[in-house]
């Protein structure tokens, strides 16, 4: 009778568990969804935009902001003490970040409208300099986010904050060669408070990294680098991007800088934008946008 | 006369103004961090080093990266003073600090040494004169160029409580350690030298000694100097400019840089716009340095004092 008991809790609060991570799940993914379809109709209204690599980390962002990043969407500050710190690298995938921004409390989603307009704080690539919530650094010019992650991780150590820094890298950007000085500093260094994660869909503006300027063996270069290097299998499942990230928080702390490789696809959730670089920096027009919509149904509601 | 009144009694380099400056911030602010690229020594940060070890970071011989990292400490309070040669510390990492310091309005702290042909026999790949015009277009920069060894300390102190990017540009030879101790610095304002009716003397850095020096032969030709050093080119003293030239009626303007995009441009502006005058320029004259004893380059790009009184001769002739 007691065991019984027992066991009935046990199942009782595996039962809780499960419930609240698949609530939680569910409700991520319908804004997943809403990302999906508002990345498309702002970079359509504007006829600019970086649509494809926005798909391709919709999961990553909302994993981040919905489930793994311990911050405070509505009092935003600069300093962010106490709180963990993201950077996006490859500013131009703005469209997913600023959605994902707003769904998430930064600022109201209506706003998204406003997308590369003038006067807008929504500027093409992400800027501190319209004061917009949400944001710490200005990004756009590849290669430089990794270095400024760094600095933070290190402003967080000096101020005994045990919270962590997060950045996202285009895998295309580690052609620019201060990735690999800031790759050489962190591990030199044991910046430990730190996850990096690499958009690894293997394209670039003008085609596929094999052809522009292979990448070579990324886990081996971080490896040789000196950093704890983990793969995120699929980097469009929502569920695997949580636990991926999850697991590298296992790793802060042990003496090594972290690089999540994670494997996504360009322009993930509409059809014609996948399986192909041509998307990456190219709006749709009327026709497309209306066979883009067509996939991925509103869910939270359009802004 | 003027070399009276400007009288030193020792020659210091600028660079130990600022190590100095650094080892005080050390001491009494707790925010301030220091960054160097692989010349500690150079930029006499070692007693900031030693004495501050873990708000020290060696980043070794990668200078994007450690503008990046300095703008990154910023987010969390920290005041980050970078240190490198002038050269590596702009033309090689401009997009690093226009976009992630200069666009992004961090409090970082450049500190920039061995600016000029006075770096001496590394020869032209290592003399930026250039680097006052790069930093000077970027909107919201402070650029700062002190003229001797006590006023680059206060300037490295006084920066600290300013908010937002900061440009101090500094240099590696000894110079006359003319301004009292105790003088206040203050970004943006000018410092008269001496007051005089027929000719503005506008001079910065390692030129505002020259200038002394030019502006004493003068008067004893009789020729009465309006003086003024002004180590802050951006924000520039309009004001006192202004006044000046107003007086005068006409101006020389001395500086280590070129011709384009140095102090003079910046004066010539601003009197295009509000105070035509003549004027004339003590710069480099679009060309690169060269290998040689600081001495002989100065001599041979016509940045002494020779060449002060001589431009002041011809501008009065311009009036």
């Amino acid at each position: 009778m007691f065991l019984t008991k027992q066991f009935g809790l046990l199942l009782n609060s595996i039962f809780t568990v499960i419930s609240l991570k698949m609530t939680n799940s569910i409700g991520n993914k319908e804004i997943a969804q809403q990302i999906r379809r508002d990345i498309v109709r702002m970079v359509h209204a504007v006829s600019s935009g970086h649509p494809g690599g926005s798909l391709g980390c919709v999961e990553y962002f909302v994993a981040l902001y919905g489930s793994v990043l311990k911050h405070d969407a509505k009092n935003f500050t600069m300093d962010g003490k106490n709180e963990d710190l993201f950077f996006l690298s490859n500013g131009h995938i703005s469209p997913v970040y600023y959605s994902t921004l707003a769904h998430f409390g930064y600022f109201p989603v209506k706003e998204l409208a406003t997308f590369r307009k003038l006067n807008t704080r929504l500027q093409g690539h992400p800027t501190t300099h319209e004061g917009l919530p949400g944001i710490r650094i200005a990004s756009g010019s590849l290669g430089q986010g990794m270095s400024v992650a760094i600095g933070a991780a290190l402003a967080k150590k000096l101020n005994k904050d045990n919270s962590i820094v997060y950045s996202l890298h285009g895998d295309g950007e580690l052609q620019e060669g201060q990735i690999w000085e800031a790759a050489m500093y962190a591990a030199g260094n044991k910046v430990d408070n730190l996850i990096c994660t690499i958009d690894y869909n293997k394209r670039q503006i003008d085609g596929d990294t094999d052809n522009v300027l292979p990448l070579g063996d990324l886990r081996a270069k971080f490896e040789a680098f000196g950093w704890t290097v983990l793969d995120i299998k699929n980097g469009n499942d929502l569920d695997e991007v949580i636990k991926g990230l999850n697991h590298a928080k296992t790793f802060i702390g042990k003496g090594k800088p972290i690089m999540n490789l994670m494997h996504t696809e360009m322009g993930f959730g509409v059809d014609y934008m996948m399986g192909t670089h041509k998307w990456h920096g190219s709006a749709p027009n009327d026709e497309q946008l209306a066979k883009a919509l067509a996939q991925i149904p509103e869910t939270v509601g359009d802004y | 006369m003027l070399l009276n009144k400007y009288s030193f009694t020792e020659k210091k380099d600028t660079r130990s103004g600022f190590g100095a400056g650094l080892s005080e911030l050390g001491k009494s602010n707790p925010n301030v961090v220091a960054l160097c690229a692989d010349l500690t020594g150079s930029l006499k940060m070692d007693a900031f080093q030693k004495s501050h070890p873990e708000r020290f970071f060696q980043i070794g011989i990668a200078e994007a990266n450690m503008m990046g990292i300095a703008a990154g400490l910023t987010i969390g309070g920290k005041i980050p003073f970078t240190g490198t040669f002038a050269n590596f510390s702009t033309g090689r990492v401009y997009d690093q600090i226009r976009q992630s310091i200069a666009y992004s309005h961090k409090n970082v702290k450049i500190c920039a040494s061995h600016a000029g042909l006075t770096l001496g026999e590394d020869g032209a790949t290592h003399q930026i004169l250039e680097d006052i015009g790069l930093m000077k277009m970027l909107p919201g920069m402070v650029v700062i160029n002190p003229c001797d060894y006590n006023q680059t300390k206060a300037a490295t102190i006084s920066i600290a409580e300013y908010h937002g990017p900061v440009y101090l540009r500094f240099g590696r030879p000894s110079v006359g350690n003319f301004t009292p101790a105790d003088q206040k610095f203050v970004i943006g304002k000018a410092v008269q030298l001496n007051e005089g009716k027929d000719v503005t003397i506008i001079a910065t850095g390692h030129l505002v000694w020259k200038a002394i020096e030019a502006a004493d032969a003068l008067e004893k030709k009789g020729i009465s100097v309006d003086l003024i050093n002004i180590h802050t080119i951006k924000p520039l003293d309009e004001e006192a400019i202004l006044k000046s030239v107003a007086k005068t009626k006409c101006v020389v303007t001395a500086e280590e840089h070129q011709m384009n995009g140095g102090l003079g441009d910046s004066v010539a502006q601003l009197l295009a716009r509000k105070h035509p005058a003549p004027q004339e320029f003590v710069a480099v004259n679009d060309s690169f340095g060269e290998s040689g004893t600081p001495d002989d380059l100065m001599k041979k790009y016509g940045l002494e004092s020779v060449n002060i009184i001589a431009a002041a001769e011809k501008v009065l002739k311009r009036k």
